[in-house]
């Protein structure tokens, strides 16, 4: 949902853009990028310990748990709609799989995905059939993880172990040519979410119905199942961040996922894609997050300044690049 | 409760324009609330009572005067009024010592500070726009107060609601000038607004000063300060939106900002002064809610009270789409919520379910509202079923 105050503008104009609404456009897509290039270089030089391969890595690490999850938010947000509910789904995908570990490993991964999936699947049928805000919609999805989850933890007090044995905690824990799977998971995911969005006609739909949703209603575009599969691809996603985080830590933690919506919408909006829908792309979300985790590394490193910083930056960061970018967009339209 | 803010009609059309620009194509529901208000109408009947559903027909004088109509477009406006008085209804019945001065006096405590945030939040929503930051300026205010209490209870309290009016100001002008969406830019200040106040407030610090004890927990023949204000709120909030130009502006505006535009509103302004009242408002309860508690706690003061702000909103009726602003549906909406947590817990039904049972409630209540007005996305024209 976005509520925009600003009149929605008329698409850019149809015809060849000019050179300088090119830049603009280019701009607005990679700003991201080019603040994530300057701000890695500088930290590179400025402290010796963040461009060693270690702490890279650990960045890669700690940034794909929200990297999935602002991958789901993407296709949502690109519908023009909007999931507050993955915060929570991540939670009780978390607890579930470190519950249904005792069950084997092929629990531990499947269950979580039911029943996010299945979360996704009534959140997507409730505002594309319902025709309900899905910003209200999923804000109840929010609320009903949130209390499935205190209700198998038994209101917070228990915490699921994965039992040490078990195969299951080498999905987290394991790595390949030296480097943690769940950074491999988190580049197939986009790959394959690159793909999907940007080369296939169900993107094609995606980004339709987020550019003009009565057009692509008018056209005969699956309007309602494209935006279902959204959600549910949300749901899924954040229900596989939720299961990777109980393979990391061994455990169901509860209290996790708390405001990671808001980090994930951060993220989004900052690779470029418009909140409105209909523009934007997956690797600018990628992009998105890795400044984010970037900037929390940064914070650490310093040392002096305490976690607190980091909340400050990034929303400044935000609000300076969307702002840069309504700006980019009027010169677009010039 | 004279008309005669009336009389300052509104400002000629601004030049360049063709006069008479009769937008039609308007939310209804603007109509509903905004009688016949075209450019150049002479002076309309008094604002306020068009409670109805008689959409009016552009450029008529005045709106019918509706005679309400038990029928499922009452209980969808009223939805909200009928939902509390049951509730209310099952609680004298089924529970023990329900009707008693300290359940009422208790009640009205807890949900002071949430109703303030969501009579704001109620004037944001009215302009089609949201704001997310009301609890991070909650947290910036309480976080405040502990830092300046050496000057003086006013003067700590003073610094701490001037605090959330610049928050405020900064939001409505991203949004209002630079054209940012509310949710990114609210988004922003909220995660910004977080940190600075954990930056400043550190630890949770307890706060003895006796001017603000007395805020907290003291009463004024029997009604505690903190529900006075709040109903002194209420009263204020209904009377800008009912009674004043400005909530005759702000509706517009909501409603359709091109036309508003168009028309020679100061849409800029409008918008902005909302949002500097949502962020005054959340700031005056992030100062109750700290007196009530003598400690400010700024990792977890307003945690997750936006949603709650919009939940009572929305349920109250209000629109995401803006246009509309329901200040008594807001304040039913906001006891309908503080009732139902209270109720699960007289029955010792644990916090899961209660949770459960709320994200339900919102649904369902939601989707009794839009029975008429199916608007998929909000902040997008041209969604709207035609009644």
């Amino acid at each position: 949902m976005t509520s925009s105050a600003a009149p929605t503008s008329p698409r850019a104009n149809q015809g060849v853009p000019s050179t300088r609404a090119r830049l603009a456009r280019l701009a607005q897509r990679q700003g991201a990028l080019v603040i994530l290039v300057v701000a890695v270089l500088a930290a590179t030089l400025a402290f010796d310990s963040f461009g060693t391969p270690g702490n890279l890595t650990n960045i890669g690490l700690q940034a794909s748990f929200l990297a999935v999850v602002a991958l789901g938010m993407t296709f949502v947000i690109m519908t023009g709609g909007i999931d507050l509910s993955v915060g929570s789904v991540f939670a009780l995908g978390g607890v579930l799989a470190a519950w249904a570990a005792q069950y084997g490993t092929w629990a531990a991964l499947l269950v979580p995905l039911l029943v996010c999936g299945a979360i996704g699947l009534v959140q997507g049928l409730i505002i594309a059939r319902g025709g309900l805000p899905p910003f209200i919609v999923t804000l109840a999805g929010l609320l009903f993880a949130r209390g499935v989850l205190l209700l198998i933890s038994d209101e917070g007090a228990t915490t699921y172990k994965v039992p040490a044995e078990s195969a299951f905690r080498a999905l987290a824990q394991g790595s390949l040519f030296g480097i943690g799977l769940p950074i491999w998971l988190m580049i197939v995911a986009f790959a394959v979410g690159g793909i999907v969005l940007h080369r296939t006609s169900y993107g094609a739909t995606v980004l339709a119905i987020g550019g003009q949703e009565d057009a692509a209603d008018l056209m005969g575009l699956p309007v309602a199942r494209t935006k279902v599969i959204a959600y549910v691809t949300s749901g899924l996603l954040a229900g596989f961040g939720g299961t990777l985080m109980a393979s990391y830590t061994s455990s169901g933690v509860t209290v996790l996922g708390v405001g990671m919506e808001l980090e994930a919408i951060a993220a989004v909006v900052l690779g470029g894609t418009l909140l409105t829908g209909g523009a934007g792309t997956v690797l600018g979300t990628l992009v998105g997050v890795l400044l984010l985790q970037v900037i929390m590394n940064v914070i650490n490193q310093v040392g002096s300044l305490n976690s607190n910083w980091q909340a400050v930056v990034s929303g400044t960061i935000l609000l300076i690049v969307v702002t840069v970018q309504q700006w980019l967009a009027k010169v677009q339209r010039r | 409760m004279t008309d005669s803010t009336q009389a300052g009609r509104r400002p000629s059309a601004a030049p360049g324009h063709a006069g008479g620009q009769r937008s039609t194509g308007g939310d209804p529901a603007v109509t509903a609330e905004v009688p016949g208000d075209a450019p150049g109408d002479p002076a309309s009947g008094s604002a306020g009572d068009a409670r109805g559903g008689s959409t009016v027909v552009d450029g008529a004088p005045r709106p019918r005067r509706p005679r309400p109509r038990l029928d499922a477009d009452w209980v969808r406006r009223n939805g909200v009024f009928v939902a509390l008085a049951l509730l209310i209804l099952v609680n004298v019945v089924i529970t023990p010592n329900f009707v008693s001065e300290g359940t009422l006096r208790l009640q009205l405590i807890q949900v002071a500070p949430v109703l303030i945030v969501a009579l704001g939040m109620a004037l944001v929503i009215g302009t089609q726009g949201i704001d997310l930051s009301v609890g991070a300026v909650m947290a910036l205010a309480a976080a405040l107060i502990p830092l300046y209490i050496g000057y003086g209870a006013a003067i700590a309290i003073l610094i701490a609601v001037l605090a959330g009016c610049v928050s405020g100001a900064l939001a409505g002008s991203l949004i209002a000038r630079i054209g940012v969406q509310p949710i990114v830019a609210t988004l922003g200040l909220m995660v910004a607004g977080r940190g600075v106040a954990n930056l400043i407030g550190g630890e949770i610090k307890s706060i003895r000063e006796p001017g603000i004890v007395l805020l907290g927990s003291g009463s004024l023949l029997g009604i505690p300060y903190v529900v006075l204000i709040a109903a002194a709120v209420s009263v204020v909030v209904w009377f800008a939106v009912r009674r004043t130009l400005y909530g005759r502006r702000l509706v517009a505006v909501g409603g359709n900002q091109r036309a508003a535009e168009l028309a020679g509103l100061p849409v800029k302004r409008v918008l902005i002064t909302t949002y500097v009242v949502c962020g005054l408002l959340a700031a005056l309860a992030g100062v109750l809610l700290a007196a009530r508690s003598q400690a400010s706690d700024p990792t977890r003061l307003g945690l997750l009270v936006e949603l709650s702000a919009i939940t009572a909103v929305v349920i109250g009726g209000t629109p995401l789409s803006g246009g509309q602003v329901r200040v008594a549906g807001t304040i039913a909406g906001a006891l309908l919520m503080q009732l139902i947590t209270a109720t699960l817990i007289f029955h010792n039904i644990p916090d899961s379910t209660a949770q459960v049972v709320q994200a339900v409630i919102v649904i369902a209540a939601v989707y009794v509202q839009l029975g008429r007005r199916r608007s998929g996305r909000p902040g997008r024209s041209g969604r709207k079923a035609s009644p």
